[in-house]
């Protein structure tokens, strides 16, 4: 250094203690430095890393959790289409079941009337006949106690007899 | 340029005064910077804060391509205040230069070899401590012989080569800067044509001085880590 101080332009004398005033203001300045603004620099880089890292942690997390709800809701409203799917089957085979019962009921009522209506027609004819029986009979009688009461002619016979038929469809 | 440096001896010891001012000036302003920049930090990052923070990622990146930041991230701190200080230091000068009573009193700092070397000396010092901190001082000495045994007084020289052009370089460049620069403002700016003709050199001059300031400074702490990952990390 001291024989190089004489070939260096514009060294101004070799000055020892500038030595280590420069060495000690550098590590004062580099102690300072350090407790004043490196350290809470790098401590708030350091906590943005971390929330950083958290904060897409969490997104992923989130992520994940959606996916799987969506998969999940997903799953509901296949169960879901399924159950209204079963429940419109149900009902339609509730429905043909149902069709199939009234109309037989129908059929068997409608039987059923016939058949009672059939019987009733039977039961008036044999009223009927034997309301007529009950009637000639009472004509006859009629008739013969008239042949007894007056002999009569072959014309006023006729005449008898017609008036008394007319009488009897009268009656009837 | 004929100008003296104000020398004082305290202690037994010289001192120049005019670098013990400029040595304290650009501490103090590296100091204030950092300091003000760093006082309203916040996770989202505005104004200063962020030109920190770039200051930061920027030497991350200068230590990351030399070794890994295992190892590396513990000069972090060295390498954001080393680069803050030379950039300053380098700035320092190139406004003016104040001189008073013939003696030179404003100028930057690394200007003076002794100042450079001083941090020359101090970086190159800090690897050999930290090789032998984190490899052991055997690992340490073998390196001296690698990758060939006969190479030991190359290794040797080198050490003292890389501290020379650590410090010489920053210096001379600086220097160089300095003395073009007060030859343009003082020599030639004499009179009105040569104040006219001085004005455009002096104006390039000044911004590539700028210039070479920020690039000493970037290779000063590109050096820096060179040597220290030649140090510390074990694959060569």
């Amino acid at each position: 250094m001291f024989t190089l101080d004489a070939f260096v332009l514009g060294a101004g004398g070799f000055s020892e203690g500038d030595i280590l005033f420069q060495l000690a203001m550098f590590l004062i300045l580099l102690f300072l430095l350090k407790k004043f603004a490196w350290g809470p620099l790098m401590g708030i880089m350091k906590q943005r890393e971390d929330h950083i890292a958290g904060e897409i942690e969490a997104a992923e997390r989130s992520r994940t959790e959606a996916k799987q709800q969506l998969e999940e809701q997903r799953q509901l409203l296949k169960e879901a289409r399924q159950d209204a799917q079963e429940l419109i089957e149900n009902a339609r085979k509730q429905g043909d079941a149902q069709r199939e019962e009234i109309i037989l009921a129908a059929r068997a009522e409608s039987e059923r009337m016939k058949e009672a209506t059939l019987r009733e027609i039977e039961t008036e004819k044999d009223q009927a006949v034997a309301a007529l029986r009950e009637q000639v009979a009472t004509l006859s009688v009629l008739v013969a106690s008239k042949v007894i009461e007056k002999e009569l002619t072959v014309e006023e016979q006729q005449q008898l007899i017609n008036e008394t038929i007319a009488k009897a469809g009268d009656l009837r | 340029m004929n100008h003296e440096a104000p020398l004082a001896e305290f202690l037994g010891l010289t001192f120049n005064l005019s670098n013990v001012l400029m040595i304290t000036v650009a501490s103090a302003i590296v100091f204030l910077i950092a300091f003000i920049s760093t006082r309203a930090l916040a996770m989202k990052p505005t104004g200063m804060q962020n030109f920190m923070e770039w200051i930061m990622d920027f030497v991350r990146n200068i230590i990351k391509s030399n070794m890994d930041w295992k190892t590396g991230g513990s000069f972090h701190i060295l390498g954001i205040t080393l680069i803050m200080y030379v950039a300053i230091s380098n700035f320092l000068g190139l406004p003016f230069a104040i001189t008073y009573d013939h003696y030179l009193w404003w100028k930057s700092p690394t200007a003076d070899p002794i100042v450079t070397m001083t941090l020359a000396v101090m970086v190159i010092a800090l690897t050999h401590y930290y090789g032998i901190r984190m490899k052991g001082f055997s690992e340490y000495g073998k390196d001296f012989f690698r990758p060939m045994g006969f190479l030991f007084p190359l290794k040797i020289i080198e050490e003292f080569a890389n501290t020379l052009t650590l410090g010489l370089r920053l210096y001379g460049n600086i220097y160089a800067g300095e003395i073009l620069l007060g030859l343009l403002a003082g020599s030639l700016a004499a009179g009105f044509w040569g104040h006219l003709a001085a004005v455009i050199p002096t104006l390039a001059w000044l911004g590539f001085s700028v210039f070479i300031g920020a690039i000493q400074a970037f290779i000063f702490v590109m050096l820096t880590m060179v040597y220290m990952a030649h140090k510390v990390s074990s694959d060569h």
